[in-house]
Parts: C-alpha cells; sequence; structure tokens
C-alpha cells in the first residue's frame, strides 16, 4: 500500500508534469500574441503627454471612423446572411445525398476551401472585371444589356468574401446535419407528418445550433477580414482591417489604429462570449 | 409514393448545383488563364503557351520568395507540432478548471482577428529587431499555427484510451517511452493532419507576412498581394496553378490517411 504522502508526492509531480508540457505553447502565445495585445491596448490610451482618451473620442467624433465601422458590420451581417441562406442547402445535401454524391458535394466544398485566399482574389479579379467571363455571359444571355460594375466596389468585396465564407459556414453545418438521428425523421413521417413538416418541425429545429456556430464564426471572421476586401473592393468599400492597416503602414498613426483594434477586439471577444453561452466556444473552433 | 422530381425538390437542387458552380469557378478557371499567351486576363485565353510558368521558374524574385515560404513553413511546422502535441497531451491528462483557461488562451490566435495580430506583433517587433528577419516569420507562424496543432492532436487523443498508456507503466516502462511506443504510433493520422495544418497555415499566412517580412525575407504570399494590389502580372495565374495543385495533392494525402486509419 503506498503511504498518504508517497501518493500527495505523485499527485504533485503529475501536475509538475502537465505545467512542464503546457508552457512552451503557453510561452509563445503569451509573448507573440498577448503581449503585443496589451501593448496595444496601451498605446490605445497613451501619448507623448500621457494618459489619454483622445484615440477613443476621435472613433466617435471622427465620421471616417464610425462610417468604416457601420460599413463592417454591414457587409458582415450581409455575408453571414447570405452564407446561412445559400450554404444550408448544401449542407443539407451533403449530410442526406447518398455516399458517393455526398462525397463529391463535399470535395467541392473542401477544394476551395483550402485553396489560397490569394488565389482566389486573383480568379475573381479576371472573372468579374468589365469583360469578365460573368460579364460576358450575363450579356451574351441578354440578361443585361452592357457590363455591371462587379469588382472594385462593395459588389466585388462581397462576392469575394462570401466565395471565403461559405465553407465555414457549410462545414460545421454539415457536421451537426450529419449528427442528427435518421430514426426521428423517419418516425416524424411515419406518425403521419409530410416532408416538409417533417423538416420544419425535426430537422430544422436540431440543425439550429450548427447555423448558430457557423453563422457566428462567418461574422467574427468577416468583421477583421483583410485581404479580400483590400483587393476586391478596389479602395472604395473600406472596412476597419483596412483603417488599421492604412493607419499602421502608411500614416505611422499608431494611437488611432490601436483604439480602432482595442474596439474591433471587444466586440469580437464579446460576441464569442455572448455566445459561449448557447454553443462552447471551442466547439465553435472546432475542438471536439 | 410521392414523385422524385417535385418542385420544391428540383429547385432545391437547382440552387445546390449553383452554390457548388460558384465555390469551384474560382478554381476551375485559374489553370487554363495559367496556360495562356495573353499579357492581360481574358478568359478562354486565345493562345496557349507556357511562357508564365517559364516567369515564375526563371524569376530570382518568385523563387527566393518561394524558397523563404517553404523554409518558414518547414520550419513552423517542426516547431509547432512537438508544441502542440505536448500542450494537447497535458490538456488531455487532467480536469482542472484552470485548464479550460489554458485551452482557450491557446486558441486566442484563431479568435483574434489577424489584422490586430498583424500589427501587434510588428509592433512588438520593430522594438527588438524581428521585423524582416526569418526567425521573426517563423515565431509568429508557430504562434498562429499551434491552435490548429492542438485541435488536431486533441481529437486524436480523446478517441485513444489512456488506460493502454497505463497499462505500459505499470509493466515498468517511463512515462516519456509509454508515450512514444503505445500512444503516439496509435494517434498518428492525427499527427499528419495537425503537421500539414501547421504547415499549410505557415505557407498560406499573408496578413502577418505583409507587415513583418521584406528585403531579402519576403514570403511568396507577400510577393503575391503586392502583385495583385500593384499591377495584375499574369505569372501568378501560373504560380496559382501551382498551388492549387500542392493543395490538391494534400487533400487527397490527408483523406487517405483518414481512410485508412
Amino acid at each position: 500500500m503506498p503511504s498518504v504522502s508517497a501518493l500527495r508526492r505523485a499527485a504533485i509531480k503529475e501536475d509538475a508534469l502537465v505545467l512542464c508540457l503546457l508552457a512552451p505553447a503557453m510561452l509563445v502565445v503569451g509573448l507573440l500574441l498577448l503581449l503585443p495585445l496589451s501593448w496595444l491596448a496601451v498605446q490605445s490610451i497613451h501619448n507623448e503627454q500621457g494618459f489619454t482618451l483622445e484615440y477613443y473620442r476621435r472613433l466617435v467624433e471622427d465620421s471616417t471612423y464610425l462610417d468604416t465601422f457601420l460599413t463592417t458590420f454591414r457587409i458582415s451581417a450581409l455575408v453571414t446572411l447570405l452564407s446561412v441562406i445559400l450554404g444550408y442547402p448544401v449542407a443539407y445535401a451533403a449530410a442526406r445525398l447518398p455516399r458517393f454524391w455526398a462525397t463529391l458535394v463535399l470535395a467541392m466544398v473542401v477544394i476551395p476551401f483550402w485553396t489560397s485566399v490569394l488565389v482566389r482574389c486573383y480568379a475573381w479579379l479576371v472573372l468579374l472585371q468589365r469583360r469578365g467571363l460573368v460579364n460576358q455571359v450575363l450579356t451574351g444571355s441578354g440578361l443585361i444589356d452592357g457590363p455591371l460594375a462587379l469588382v472594385n466596389n462593395m459588389t466585388g468585396t462581397v462576392i469575394g468574401t462570401l466565395h471565403v465564407m461559405l465553407p465555414f459556414m457549410i462545414l460545421p453545418l454539415y457536421g451537426v446535419m450529419q449528427k442528427i438521428p435518421q430514426d426521428l425523421l423517419v418516425a416524424s413521417s411515419s406518425l403521419g407528418a409530410k416532408p416538409m413538416t417533417t423538416f420544419l418541425r425535426v430537422f430544422l429545429p436540431l440543425s439550429g445550433p450548427g447555423v448558430i456556430a457557423g453563422a457566428v464564426l462567418v461574422f467574427v471572421i468577416c468583421l477583421g477580414f483583410y485581404i479580400t476586401p483590400e483587393l476586391l473592393g478596389g479602395g472604395r468599400t473600406i472596412l476597419v482591417s483596412m483603417l488599421v492597416q492604412r493607419d499602421v503602414e502608411i500614416f505611422n498613426q499608431w494611437g488611432p489604429a490601436s483604439a480602432a483594434s482595442v474596439v474591433l477586439l471587444a466586440v469580437v471577444l464579446g460576441i464569442f462570449w455572448l455566445i459561449n453561452k448557447l454553443v462552447p466556444v471551442e466547439k465553435i473552433l472546432g475542438v471536439r | 409514393m410521392t414523385s422524385r422530381f417535385t418542385l420544391p425538390r428540383i429547385a432545391f437542387a437547382l440552387v445546390v448545383a449553383l452554390v457548388l458552380l460558384f465555390l469551384m469557378l474560382p478554381v476551375l478557371i485559374v489553370v487554363p488563364m495559367s496556360f495562356s499567351d495573353a499579357r492581360f486576363l481574358q478568359f478562354p485565353p486565345k493562345v496557349w503557351s507556357l511562357r508564365w510558368y517559364w516567369s515564375y521558374f526563371e524569376s530570382d524574385a518568385w523563387m527566393e520568395a518561394t524558397r523563404v515560404s517553404l523554409l518558414v513553413a518547414s520550419l513552423t511546422t517542426v516547431i509547432a507540432l512537438p508544441m502542440g502535441v505536448a500542450a494537447a497531451y497535458a490538456l488531455n491528462a487532467t480536469t482542472w478548471r484552470v485548464l479550460r483557461w489554458c485551452q482557450l488562451i491557446l486558441l486566442m490566435p484563431l479568435m483574434v482577428p489577424i489584422i490586430i495580430v498583424a500589427s501587434g506583433v510588428f509592433f512588438v517587433y520593430a522594438r527588438v529587431g524581428l521585423v524582416t528577419t526569418i526567425t521573426g516569420l517563423v515565431l509568429a507562424h508557430t504562434m498562429l499555427a499551434l491552435p490548429y496543432v492542438l485541435i488536431a492532436v486533441l481529437a486524436g487523443l480523446r478517441n485513444f484510451d489512456m488506460q493502454q498508456e497505463m497499462v505500459a507503466r505499470s509493466l515498468g516502462m517511463n512515462r516519456f517511452r509509454a508515450f512514444l511506443a503505445v500512444t503516439l504510433p496509435q494517434i498518428k493520422p492525427s499527427l499528419v493532419s495537425a503537421g500539414l495544418f501547421a504547415f499549410i497555415t505557415s505557407l498560406d499566412e499573408t496578413v502577418v507576412a505583409l507587415f513583418i517580412s521584406g528585403g531579402d525575407n519576403q514570403t511568396i504570399t507577400k510577393r503575391m498581394f503586392t502583385a495583385l494590389r500593384d499591377e495584375i502580372d499574369p505569372t501568378i495565374a501560373a504560380i496559382s496553378s501551382l498551388l492549387i495543385l500542392c493543395s490538391l495533392i494534400l487533400v487527397l494525402a490527408a483523406g487517405r490517411r483518414t481512410a485508412e486509419a
């Protein structure tokens, strides 16, 4: 029989091991993420004279900053809504079709997902330009009279961003739908429910957590998205991320950039904190 | 029995097909574009040629950027993988309440908008002289890759019965050897996908590289981004096609690995 003190020593050893194994990863995240973030936070309330709230006041009073935040929220909400509407049927098809077709559908979601965002921007620039394929097809078929301005404006931003976000909606949604027991649907229709009723009263509510997880993920990524809006927006649709980039790289204005970053970060973490009460954050991020 | 082809079914199939077309269109268009002879963006190409592939392989700048990206991605994988495995093992071993916080902190790189990460890291690097260095890129990419490694390895460990490691230890192996001999081989598929994720996260990372890479140490993503913003060089079509080929191979490799497991 091991003595009480031996057991306690073993337990302490176990705890020490856990800490040692966690230390390197925590150190990297601490030094390269938490430290820079705290530095930004300090920078946002500090100027040559000391403590100041001038940068935050500017966020509210300067209409460029306010407009940029509003545009960012509007575009993120629009893209999230479109991802739910367009992503749901695809996830449903992948979850309910026979195996071969389901694999095909999933492959067509995963391949673009794994393709570099830069590559996709390039393709959209080619596709959406004035004499690009999309305009050719639309005018050729007589749907429109002249070419539409599809890129270097808000339309381009939304199309490109939606393309990046759709897989983030479809994949978690598919994961949830796949786990919905087939028996429930069979039971519902054997009790006399029409297919539409079964879908609306049984399937749709059960897929709810997936919709929430996907929508939160998409909305939050959209709020801070940079590459696609920068390349496809043509400098006309300025988002918060682009404002931060310009303040830092062009104007070397760390105060306003830090204040905007802190507000954006607070919004993002706030959303995660709120939603954590419905679906655990780890789940949304993909931890099983 | 209702007919298979009702109106709602046809409408549904149509929507799904259109969304899938939307998703695949960019990938489908880039490859033919890369074999075009034209200087300007046009589709379909009038004359076919390999000139943009040559212009990629013969350009010192693109080759150098490719070398930097591959080097950084390899180093990131080599560092992030063991770190992530150790952390995942620790998180899986105990059920302390504090550990949920540790896990959330390790997942933070996924939650914080990348533009904020980039400007914060740039700010710190500017003070310690890590801007435009390979070391700086590798460190930042390691931090960004850690959550992906953690998620993949945790998934593997949750499906593994830790009792097996206990048995090996009770038979006299020390903990580290028991881990190497018993646990590691059985979570190999998740290690492979963790490694792939780390490698691709680094290879694909653009925003942090935009801020902190430069001079001789520019990554291929930074060069591509600048090229796309300033003037569109069709060489990008060739590079894009090669990248698509890489991701296809990786998806297939990952798929086969999971199928084998």
